[in-house]
Parts: C-alpha cells; structure tokens; sequence
C-alpha cells in the first residue's frame, strides 16, 4: 500500500456512495432517526389522563322547562336543553328536504335504556360548525329567528333541533356520545 | 468560517445565482464537507461530534418535556410523574433527558481531557479552548438549574446550598442570594425563574459552540503530534466522507453505553431521595450533587480552615471558583512550546496522576467528609465514659473489645447516680476523605503550577517534521512486525 | 498511552460506585428467595401477585398511606393488575369501574350548589387519600406523616427490596419485653388518688435473639422502644442512641413510627393463597414496584430492539469506515 493524498482519490469516493454498504448504512441510519421521531411526534397525542377525563354525568332533572345548561367536558362546551312541548312540534314539523344539513328531529335524539325517546332533552356540542364561537341561547335571551340558538360572531340561526338553518354555518350542531344511565342522568363522553 | 482557501465552485445557473447572494451552499461545502482535517486524528477526537450529538439530544428532549412539565412548587414534582406515566412515551423522553446530561458531562470531560493531553489550548487556540471552558461553565449553570425541576429533595436542598454558596460573598452575598431566590428562601418564584434560565442556557450553548467551531476552524484541528499541518494534500483529508464516518462510528458505540442506562439503569446516576417530593422541613442525611459536579464539591468541602481574615466557607467558595477559573488561564500557564504530551515525557507522567487527582476528588466529593478513607486501617473505636464528678466534666476512656466494655460498664456502676455517666463511641483518629480531599486539592493546583515550571525545564523528545512522516513512520513500524502484504 | 486508556474507562465506573454510596446503618435489603419476576432484561410483573398486592395496599396500607398519583384506571392499564385485553381503554373495564365504586372520595369540582360532595370514584379519579392534608396525616399519626406510596420504590435504594424487607423484617414477638422503670406510687398519701402516679413501664428488645436477614452477626444488649417508635433493622437510622451494651456493635437498622402490620392472615386472599406475612410483603412490594413505574417492563423491552439496532448499524458503519478509509494511511 503507497500513501497517496487523498484528494487525488475523487474518483473512489464517487464510486464509494454508489456501494451497498453505504447505501445500507445510510437507510438503516435513517430508519433509526425516523424511529426516535417517531417517539418525539407521538407524544403530541392526547396523554392517557387527559383521555381518562373525557366523560361526564349530568343531572337533567333539575334543567328548567325551556332552559338549558351548559358544561364542559375536557374543555369542551355542550348544551343540554330542557325543550317545551311547543319547542318539539316545531322541531318535527320541519320539512327535513329544505334543510342544509337534512336531519330528523328522532335522528338527533339518543334513546333511554328502555328503547324510547326523550324528546323534551336535546344534547348538542356548544361549538357554532362555522367557525368555533359558542352561540348564545335562552339563558341569555336570545334564541334567533328559529327558537334554538344564535351564534353572535357571524350570525348563525340554530332551530329548535341545533339545526343550522340561517347564516354561514355548513352543518347542525353536532350531538356528542351520551347515553341514559338513568331517567335522570345522562353520560355524555368525547 | 474557515481559515483556508474555498474550494467550492457552483455548477448550474442556481447554486451560481445562490452564491453571489446568500453563499450557504460554499459555507456548508468549505467547513463541514472539503474541510481540511489532518489524518492522523485518533478516537479521542470523536468527541466534538459526539458532543454536538448530545446537545441536540438535550434540546429536542427538553423543548419536548418543556410542554408537558409545571413549573410550580405544587405541580412540578406530579406533572413529572405525569410524563413518566401518561405522556405517550414520555418515560422515554424524560430518561433520554435525565441520563443525556451525565453523557453529556462524561463525553465534554473527555473532549477537555483530551485538549490538555494534546495541547490544544495552546497558541494559536487559546480562543477555541477559552471558548470551550465557557460551553462548560454554562453546562454547569444548566445542569444546576435543570436538576432543581423536578422538586425532589435533592433538588430542593442542592438549589439551596448552592444559593447559599453565593452568601458566602462578602458584602454582597446575602442580597445576591435572596435576588437569586426571588425570596426569604427557594420557592414557586425560584422554581419559575430557573425553569425560564433553564430553557434559556441551551441555547446560549449551542451559540458558543457555533462561535467555537467557528474558532477551530480558523487554525484548523490541532492532532496527536502536535504538528501543525505543513501540506494540505499529505498531510490532511476532506473532513467528509472521512471524519464523518468516523465520527458517526464512535457517536453509535456512544449512543450504545447512552442505551443501556436509559433502557436498564435509568435511575443508578441519580439520587433515589429525589424521587421524595421537596420538603424544606427534612433534609435528605446525604447531600450529594451529581456524580459531574463532585471533584468540585470536594475542593468545596475541603477547605475547613480560615485563613487569616477569609473565612473558612468564603475560602472553599474561592478555591472552588478558582479550580473553574484556572483552566481559562491555563494556555498562558503551560510554558512548554511543545504541544503534544507524546513529545514530553515527564509531562505525560503528571498529566495522568493529574487524572487520577480529578477522579479520587470525584470519589471524595461523594463520601461523607468524616468517614475514613480506608476503613480497614482504622483501629477500634474506644469507649469513653462521660460524667460529672465534683461539679466537673470528666471522662474515662477504654480500649479494646468486648473487655473494655464490661471494664467501662463496672465503672458507671460504681459512680452514683447524680454522675449522669453516659457511654459513647468515639472513632480512632485516621485518614479522612477530609484530609484527602485537602491533599487532593493542592495536587490539583499543583498540576498547573508544575505545567508552568516543567515547560522551562522539561527535554521533550523529538517531534516529528510532519503529520504525514509522523504516520508512515508509525506504518513502517507496524509493517516490520507483520509480514508484507 | 494504555495507562491513559484505562484511567479514563475507569472515570464512569468510579463514579458511579461513588454516586451510589449506600445509605449507612440498615441491614442490607434482601429480595424474596424466588427473586422477583420483573427484573431482568424480558421480566414481566406478576399478575395474581399484583392483583393481591393490590388488595394488601387496600385492606392495610390505604387506610393511612396516600397513592396520589395513581388514578383506578391505571389498575386496568397494559402490564397493570386489571388489564383485561377486551377493555383496552381501562375507562371501560367494568371490574375497574367496580373497585373505584368502593371508594368514597370527595369531588374535587363542587356541586350546583357550590360544595364539594362525597361521590364513589370513577376511573378516571385519583387514589382515594386517607388524610385531607399533610397536617391531618400528621396529627393523626404521632408527629409522622405516612409517606406517599406512589413512588416509593423510585424513592428508596433497591426499592422492592427494601419494601419486602421491612415489612416482613420486624423482629419476632419473642424479642420483646417489659420492664418496669419506675414503680407505681400512691405518692405517700393512701387515699389521696390526685397524687397517685402509674408504673412506667418500658419495651425493650433483647437483641441476642435478633436473626436480621441472612446474616449470622449476633448482637448483646437491649433495644428501648420508645411509646410510638418500633424497631426494624431496614429502617435507615441509628440505633446507638436506644442502645444498652456496647455502643460498638449496635444492631444496624432503625426506629420508625409505624408498627408492623403484617400479621399471617390478615387479609383474605380472593384466589385462595395462603396469606403469610412473607407472602403478603411479597405481593405489595411487586404492586408497588408496579405503581412506582408501570412502564418498566415496555421500557426494558423496547430497550432490547434498540440494542439489537444500534448493533447493527455498529457492525454496517464499521464497514462502511473500513471501506472509506482502505486507501489512506493513518
């Protein structure tokens, strides 16, 4: 073997990066790193506490007749509203075809343990489809132009079913997971 | 950021249209790629690479652990256990985070060590070493104030004897301290202002290392022989592929010893009481800093004298400032014209006792001052009688076994009962990690003294014309061992 | 050069030797003869031993130790006592659910009405604490709080060990004895009752008869056990002080405000094992070595794969440098 300056060896290194040892090295090199990353990415997903308190029992019994109460759960808001006799008709006696986001009024509603409908209580997400506000409702005195709700950023019209009829809004407030754990509590979970 | 020629010459119309803008792409080809390296660089200067390893390492895991973690006397030592537990991998993150400090230590002392064996502190470095001891200096601070997060006892009450350290500054000590604790004492305003610092530092480190690399690369790397490079094309390699895939060989094997601790020793470099959450009221029976910061908690503790009108806790704060201080002086300290300690013999010698002082201050900085260096010297405690007698304190002392025992227990029977006789056992005098860490102490001093007399009188031997007549000489050696090829 | 070599690869060993400097004084901890399954490099927990760990923490320890950092739901997490592969949300396991329904805790969010109700757990809820506070814990328990058991086996040197050695290292009844060290007095007048005061009478432990751990070291003289301190040799404290013989060869160990609470039988074993007290320190020191890091047995696991990959990559880079380097001398 004879020592020669390296630079003289261009052309051997050129021919290095096409070996297979090489290209082998570098892909499980990467592979390793996509692994760590891996890990590093992962832990931006909900932490097992924060999923672990996604679920909450609410008290219906004690709602007013045409109010409603607010909670949240893990951050979120969610309306469960105590609906007048009046509130129901109007809400079936809509004609589903001219809606934006058709839905019947049964098809919101989760039924109890016994396979019946509740329909005086409505459970829907606080969260206006358009763009995240939280719209205003009878606690604060303002229905809008159909009974449900009114959303004061830009201008929502909710029915009495948390169907968007008026305003920007693409879709009707959605109803979350719940479930009847008694006449008078419900689950309501992410 | 290189002191040589550059070598990159644009090909195509946008790398030319690049270049004469922004020329990112001739920076990145001159210093990381067609860098001149001298060939002869052995497996001890693999730490710089491994050292840039560890910081990314530190930053990415922190600035990930820095989402999850609170900064409050009430939540910190909880959300800590939260990422252990409910953070998708956050035990992983936390003990990547936790051991990559002492990595991270261990691999900077053996880069410094290196340095002083090879003598690369010296002219036309001394900037780059300079440099180097700040990185360390600011390690230091970070390290200090990362261990304090978790609000462990050994947080709680290692923040508050190194706080204190600074009271022992005369004049204005005690403001400094309380300035520094925000308060009476360490608290949710100390935890807040060390967190913020804490995320701070790294960052100033990865500035002097980028002003560090920058000063290596202005004289280029000094090498085992001490020889500065003579000609480019003999006596060097492009630093890519040939460094690179040295470097990344050793960063592996290191991520290796990195692995076992954190997969199957993740606690053995810590402190068991730091996994007590924060009592002001208790203190652990045993404060210890990290196994890094020992040697100095040694020179710390050793110092139980005044001197004159310095007190004893203001001279051990000063002997241990200055055991930092000295390194940053030290390339006007070494007198010898030769680099390498390959080339001085007696040098040599001192440099590796000058290790093993460093390594047995390690071993004292963690024992109790009073117990005794090697038990098995020590002779029997004696028995010593306590009681009063006529209105006076007086004692009565016996030695041997369990004799000396019935002989002192006759005795306290017969002394009546207003006597208040008590027994106790009192150690034989011996040699005390005290003592030692004193000797140790002037040893260490002693290394940089030596270095300034020893490079006036020292006959180093012959050094080598060249870098390159250096290796093929070493290649003939090891030749005419082993039969030609 | 080799010299260099050495001294340096002996820097992290001497370190760590003087890092993890033992706390002096306790008898060394031993683990169970069968060793503990966890340990190792593919150990695994115990299932049945965790789950009667559990109830030993339930029925014995929980009524004065806190866990504040588990929650119900743990118990039914992958590797933990409950797990049932057909519930991989624990949220949902109803056996886990059952076990929270048992404990009473208050509500850490206050009702409609403003205060904070009593409610059975849920999942999701923290161990039920026995003390509201510190300060509770501390007047209800002689001046010591019971520390927190969550993560007791990171916070104690060999921490399953030391566990098991404690509770099953009490010294047996036959060590123990009374003495009389001041006689009761009617305080000179008969009748006058106001003036009487009692025998004080003194626990004392004869420490020749002590058998600590494995070892053969025989000890002479007597242990005083104050009102409210009981002696255990894995205690880490002095006893020289409690000491009557030679204060050269005091019994190692120390006194702590707990009494021993394991006694053969106490709790009843749902699966039929028979509830001896070495058996029970057994089971609690595994379920607290699993509460004190569940994620252990992932972590050694996916150790093994990063293992197995760094040493692969090893072997492929130390080819790679050959190869780059075949032509230069150096």
């Amino acid at each position: 073997m004879t020592d020669t300056p390296a630079h003289d060896h261009s052309e051997t290194i050129d021919d290095d990066r096409r070996n297979f040892i090489h290209i082998a090295t570098g892909a499980v090199a990467f592979g390793g790193a996509a692994m760590f990353a891996w890990a590093a990415i992962d832990q931006w997903n909900p932490a097992a506490d924060t999923k672990a308190a996604s679920a909450l029992d609410v008290d219906i019994s004690k709602i007013p007749l045409g109010g409603e109460i607010r909670v949240l759960i893990g951050g979120k808001p969610f309306f469960v509203r105590h609906r007048t006799q009046g509130e129901i008709a109007a809400a079936e006696s809509v004609n589903v075809a001219t809606l934006r986001d058709p839905q019947t009024d049964d098809e919101r509603l989760h039924a109890k343990a016994d396979g019946t409908l509740n329909r005086a209580i409505l459970v829907t997400s606080g969260s206006c489809t358009h763009l995240g506000c939280v719209p205003v409702g009878p606690a604060q005195g303002n229905t809008g132009d159909f009974g449900g709700w009114y959303c004061p950023c830009h201008g929502s019209h909710y029915d009495t079913s948390g169907r968007i009829r008026k305003g920007p809004a693409p879709k009707n407030l959605p109803v979350p997971d719940y479930n009847y754990v008694s006449d008078s509590v419900i689950n309501i979970s992410l | 950021m290189s002191g040589h020629e550059s070598s990159y010459t644009p090909t195509n119309a946008f790398t030319k249209w690049l270049d004469t803008r922004l020329p990112l792409v001739r920076f990145a080809q001159d210093t990381a790629i067609n860098f001149p390296t001298p060939k002869n660089l052995n497996y001890w200067y693999t730490f710089g690479g491994i050292l840039a390893v560890c910081l990314v390492i530190q930053i990415v895991t922190g600035v990930i652990l820095a989402m999850h973690y609170e900064a409050s006397v009430d939540g910190a030592f909880a959300s800590v256990e939260r990422i252990m537990r409910d953070v998708p991998y956050g035990w992983l993150l936390r003990y990547i985070h936790a051991n990559g400090a002492s990595m991270f230590f261990l691999a900077v002392y053996l880069h410094m060590f290196r340095g002083l064996y090879y003598g690369s502190y010296k002219a036309p470095r001394e900037i780059l070493w300079i440099l180097g001891c700040v990185i360390y200096l600011l390690m230091m601070g970070t390290a200090f104030l990362g261990y304090m997060l978790p609000w462990g006892q050994m947080s709680y009450h290692g923040s508050n004897v190194i706080t204190g350290l600074f009271g022992a500054i005369p004049l204005v000590g005690e403001s400094i301290q309380t300035w520094l604790m925000g308060g009476p004492s360490i608290g949710n305003q100390t935890l807040q202002r060390f967190f913020a610092l804490h995320y701070l530092l790294p960052f100033m480190i990865a500035g002097a290392v980028i002003l560090h690399v920058w000063a290596l690369h202005v004289p280029g790397n000094n090498n085992p022989t001490g020889v500065e490079v003579k000609d480019v094309a003999k006596d060097t390699v492009p630093f890519h592929p040939y460094y690179t895939v040295k470097d990344a060989f050793a960063i592996v094997i290191f991520l290796i010893m990195f692995a076992v601790f954190v997969f199957y020793a993740p606690n053995v470099l810590g402190h068991a009481d730091n996994y007590v959450e924060a009592n002001p009221l208790v203190t652990p029976a045993h404060i210890v800093p990290e196994w890094y910061l020992l040697p100095f908690y040694a020179v710390l503790r050793a110092i139980t004298f005044d001197l004159g009108p310095i007190p004893a806790k203001l001279l051990g704060v000063i002997f241990m400032f200055a055991a930092i201080a000295v390194l940053f002086i030290l390339p006007w300290l070494d007198t010898s014209k030769v680099k390498s300690m390959r080339y001085r013999p007696v040098a040599k010698q001192f440099f590796f006792g000058f290790v093993a002082v460093c390594l047995l201050l390690g071993w004292c900085g963690a024992a109790n001052p009073d117990d005794a260096v090697i038990p098995a010297l020590q002779g029997d405690p004696k028995l010593v009688v306590s009681y009063t007698a006529d209105g006076q304190e007086a004692t009565s002392e016996y030695k041997g076994g369990n004799e000396a025992y019935l002989d002192a227990k006759r005795f306290m029977e017969t002394l009546p009962a207003d006597a208040n006789a008590s027994l106790s056992a009192v150690p034989a005098p011996t040699f005390l990690f005290r003592h030692f860490s004193l000797i140790l102490t002037f040893c260490y001093f002693g290394f940089f003294v030596l270095l300034f007399f020893l490079g006036l009188t020292e006959k180093p031997k012959e050094l080598p014309e060249s870098i390159h007549k250096s290796v093929l000489k070493r290649h003939k050696a090891s030749a005419s061992a082993v039969p030609a090829e | 050069m080799k010299a260099f070599r050495i001294l340096t690869a002996g820097l992290a060993g001497l370190m760590i030797a003087a890092s993890a400097h033992a706390a002096g004084g306790a008898a060394h901890p031993h683990e169970p003869e069968e060793g503990w399954p966890f340990e190792g490099v593919t150990g695994q927990f115990d299932q049945a031993s965790l789950q009667r760990g559990y109830q030993v923490y339930q029925e014995i320890c929980s009524s004065c130790h806190s866990m504040k950092l588990l929650s119900y739901r743990n118990l039914g997490d992958p590797g933990g006592p409950f797990y049932d592969p057909e519930y991989p949300n624990p949220n949902d396991n109803p056996f886990v659910k059952a076990i929270a329904a048992q404990n009473e805790i208050l509500s850490p969010t206050p009702n409609d009405a403003g205060d904070f109700d009593f409610r059975p757990a849920t999942p999701a809820d923290t161990f039920r604490s026995p003390y509201p506070n510190d300060n509770a814990a501390r007047a209800a328990n002689g001046g010591a709080v019971p520390p927190d058991l969550s993560v007791i086996y990171k916070a104690r040197h060999d921490g399953a060990s030391y566990v098991y050695s404690l509770l099953s290292g009490y010294p047996d009844e036959e060590v123990y004895s009374e003495r009389v060290v001041a006689e009761a007095s009617d305080g000179g007048t008969p009748d006058d009752e106001s003036d009487d005061t009692p025998a004080q009478v003194q626990t004392v432990i004869d420490a020749s008869k002590l058998h600590i751990g494995h070892g053969d070291e025989h000890y002479e003289g007597y242990l005083i056990q104050n009102p409210g301190q009981y002696y255990n040799p894995y205690m880490p404290g002095d006893t020289v002080p409690q000491f009557e013989g030679d204060p050269r060869h005091a019994p190692p160990g120390g006194f702590l405000a707990m009494p021993p609470q394991l006694i053969a039988g106490r709790v009843e074993y749902s699966d039929g094992t028979e509830a001896t007290v070495e058996q029970m320190a057994h089971d609690v020191a595994q379920f607290l070595a699993w509460a004190g890091e569940p994620k252990q047995t992932n972590r050694k696991s996916l150790g093994l794969a990063v293992m197995v990959y760094l040493g692969i990559l090893t072997i492929l880079l130390w080819f790679s440098y050959k190869r780059i380097w075949r032509n230069v001398e150096h």
